[in-house]
């Protein structure tokens, strides 16, 4: 039995949050656990800060809102500034470096900066930092079985975008060899 | 069995209206709705059925009441602001004991209010939805999946007892995804409805649909004929769901989302050996005073915790009768309450008792 | 023996309510009259306002839906787009259709709804007992324009057949009254027309029947007539404002 993933994404609109977000919520739902995802929604969408509360667990979920997170995905400053110090203890946080500059003071939670956006330009992904991200965080918490990683992804790129399926996948590749 | 899928609550109600038979939505656009307008907007011209965005919401909810005074399954969904002004209509469409599906996903009031989710609109859902005697089947769903069934609950009753039914969601339903599985086509009972207006074809009398009865002794005799519907609605579907209220000391009372943050508050609160359990009415109209006085015999406190500045614990406390002592936490405007808040409140009240 | 006048079938028994010298009797007849020579009535949905014609479900044989205050063309909307088979007519007043109803009437008719409206311009709300309606004109008295419609505190009146005739939806717009035995046969060509183009599937058209209102005006059904001849045709001048079938081509 995997513990609970109690896991938020932060960033701008746009960066592909709520996508990897859903990504996560499939790979367990291919399990068979009890997911909950739930977006932040208003005008924050169009271009300003957007976060994604995604729930994994073998429990019914109660709030699918998340206040302390296990596991953080920061994607830019503001993000990291609202979202750090939530994080409970012992907690993981992905951060990617190319968009924040900032690193945490906090000892008592597993911080890795990523340069992820810089990675996905530099291979030819650009706009998948979210995946790399995605793929850090599965190496560190291993939150599903790889296979269910897999049919999620496959589960949210539609069957008509094969080539994006092949980015994605690359994207995951790159945060788990990170 | 079908495959579940993740369907954000708003995407899948619509898809459940659509197979539970309902081909006519007419809306208005507002936040945080939107997405069950715009799934009703790509579906409904593919299965020849009717998405029509009108010019307001007085408009659709009377284009709704011409779709139901038509004998078809019809539906809006709307948010606060827009329910307020489609009260007009649904106050007609009860007055014509007409069946619809009334959405309201709720947000932040009064006036413009906000965006963000809350249950604030209790009152209007449950004591005045609109001008005169009248009431609604208020069904409150807490899971994504429960919105899809209830799709289906909605109509069936709306059409045995001839009333509109209201779907009372919140921004964190409507907007939440959870897996769910959409039920097989081809399953759904449609009643008959011989009073509908659909053309006498010079093979009966006129129907008429009418709220309008100008001799007062009239239109008393036609309030309390549909009043003794309300008892038996009453009578029979109150409905809820129980958590571990057997033991309980301590009963929760909370609907909707503020259900699911009094779940996990109460988890948590057991894990510390608080003896604590939940009434989640299911039906908000008609509220389920049974199971209440039922629990009442054993229990020694309620806590009601809604997403407003208390409004169902008014029903609560009209439920209990003063046998035992009502307590309430709310946030309100948008703010969702937090586990660690409705434990605090547990705690307090497991001082007192 | 030959009949040679009866009671439209699509009329039921019901005695009408309303006033002496009040022309929604006649109209009645002509909307029942053309619904017979149409062959009609057993698919036609009526709706009825708010106004003096609240009760005209109990006088038209045919279903019939009584509707809120101005929402008669949204209730159409509904029942049309469930049962688009079906003939649906509203009959409202110039308070019902103008004042509260005008968005509905607006996006109806813009919507090019394929529905038949019969429009009674009385310049007064009736039923309510003689207020200012969105059709008073200026300097007329009524009990809320005590000292004639001033039109610098309560604006100018509405030409309604004028305003919709430039909408691209509308199909068929005609201003008719009923004063004499003329102007009746006009009236009714003009509504035979408009139930006509909905068979047709030709989408939205109204008719404009310019009334007299002698309760609420304070004055014999004669001097009614001749008031509104005077006062009102002037201002609501008789004649067809659209025709998109005969501007097309299209004949009868």
């Amino acid at each position: 039995m995997r513990p609970d993933l109690n896991l938020m994404l932060a960033g701008f609109g746009g960066q592909g949050l709520l996508f990897a977000g859903k990504v996560t919520a499939y790979a367990g739902l291919v399990e068979g656990r009890e997911i909950s995802w739930l977006p932040s929604y208003g005008p924050e969408m169009r271009g300003g800060t957007a976060n994604c509360s995604v729930c994994v667990s073998d429990n019914p979920i109660g709030s699918p809102l998340i206040l302390n997170p296990d596991a953080l995905i920061a994607m830019n400053l503001p993000s990291f500034d609202k979202f750090i110090d939530t994080v409970k203890p012992g907690g993981t946080v992905l951060v990617d470096s190319t968009m924040v500059e900032k690193t945490t003071d906090r000892t008592d939670i597993k911080v890795f900066y990523v340069p992820a956006t810089k990675m996905a330009d530099d291979n030819g992904i650009k706009g998948l930092a979210n995946i790399i991200l995605l793929g850090k965080l599965f190496k560190e918490m291993q939150f599903c079985s790889p296979e269910a990683l897999m049919k999620g992804l496959e589960k949210c790129v539609p069957a008509s975008k094969a080539a994006m399926l092949e980015s994605n996948k690359k994207a995951l590749q790159l945060g788990m060899d990170f | 069995m079908a495959e579940k899928v993740l369907m954000k609550g708003n995407e899948a109600l619509a898809e459940a209206a659509i197979c539970a038979g309902c081909h006519h939505f007419f809306g208005y656009p507002i936040t945080p709705q939107t997405e069950l307008a715009a799934y009703m907007a790509k579906k409904m011209p593919k299965i020849g059925g009717t998405y029509l965005q009108a010019e307001s919401e007085l408009a659709s909810i009377n284009m709704v009441l011409g779709a139901a005074a038509a004998g078809v399954r019809t539906m809006t969904s709307t948010s606060s602001p827009g329910l307020s002004l489609m009260t007009e209509g649904i106050s007609y469409i009860a007055g014509c004991d007409l069946p619809c599906l009334i959405v309201n996903v709720q947000r932040g009031g009064p006036g413009l209010g906000g965006i963000q989710p809350s249950q604030a609109d209790y009152y209007q859902a449950t004591k005045a939805t609109g001008h005169g005697d009248f009431q609604l089947i208020v069904l409150a769903p807490s899971t994504v999946q429960e919105m899809v069934d209830m799709v289906f609950l909605a109509f069936e009753l709306g059409e045995k007892y001839r009333m509109p039914a209201m779907l009372f969601s919140d921004g964190l339903l409507g907007q939440m995804m959870e897996p769910v599985e959409l039920p097989e086509p081809g399953s759904v009972k449609i009643s008959d409805k011989p009073w509908a207006v659909t053309g006498h074809n010079n093979e009966r009398t006129h129907n008429i649909v009418n709220s309008l009865y100008l001799e007062p002794d009239l239109l008393e005799k036609t309030v309390r004929a549909r009043y003794e519907r309300y008892a038996e609605c009453q009578a029979t579907e109150q409905r809820c769901e129980e958590l571990l209220v057997d033991d309980a000391d301590i009963v929760l009372v909370a609907y909707g989302a503020s259900s699911r943050v009094c779940r996990s508050a109460i988890m948590e609160a057991r894990a510390q050996g608080i003896k604590v359990g939940m009434i989640r009415p299911i039906t908000v109209w008609p509220f389920p005073v049974d199971a209440i006085t039922k629990a009442a015999e054993h229990a020694k406190a309620f806590l009601t915790v809604e997403m407003s500045m208390g409004q169902m614990v008014d029903d609560v406390r009209l439920a209990l009768n003063g046998a035992r002592p009502t307590y309430f936490y709310g946030r309100t405007g948008g703010m969702i309450p937090s586990p660690a808040e409705v434990l605090e409140e547990i705690k307090k009240i497991q001082e007192g008792i | 023996m030959a009949v040679v006048f009866e009671r439209p079938h699509a009329l039921t028994d019901k005695v009408f309510s309303y006033c002496p010298g009040c022309p929604h009797g006649i109209v009645h007849r002509l909307v029942a009259e053309t619904i017979d020579e149409l062959g009609i009535e057993g698919r036609t949905i009526g709706i009825s306002p708010v106004g003096c014609s609240v009760t005209a479900y109990d006088f038209f044989a045919c279903d019939m839906v009584e509707a809120a205050h101005g929402r008669a063309p949204a209730v159409a909307t509904g029942i049309k787009r469930a049962r688009p088979d079906n003939i649906v007519f509203t009959y409202q007043g110039d308070g019902d259709l103008a004042a509260i109803g005008m968005a509905e009437t607006v996006h109806a008719a813009t919507r090019g709804e394929n529905i038949t409206v019969i429009f009674i311009n009385n310049a007064i709300y009736g039923m309510t007992g003689g207020q200012m309606a969105p059709t008073t004109l200026p300097g007329q008295i009524t009990q809320t324009t005590p000292y004639g419609r001033d039109v610098n505190a309560a604006g100018y009146p509405i030409r309604v057949c004028e305003l919709l005739s430039t909408l691209d939806g509308v199909s068929f717009a005609q201003r008719v009254t009923v004063d004499s035995v003329k102007n009746i046969r006009e009236a009714k060509k003009a509504i035979k027309k408009a139930f006509e183009n909905q068979v047709n599937g030709r989408g939205y058209s109204i008719v404009e029947v310019v009334s007299a209102c002698p309760t609420n005006w304070g004055l014999t059904p004669n001097e009614a007539l001749q008031w509104m001849r005077d006062n009102m045709l002037p201002y609501y001048p008789l004649g067809v404002y659209k025709d998109k079938y005969a501007e097309e081509g299209g004949a009868e």
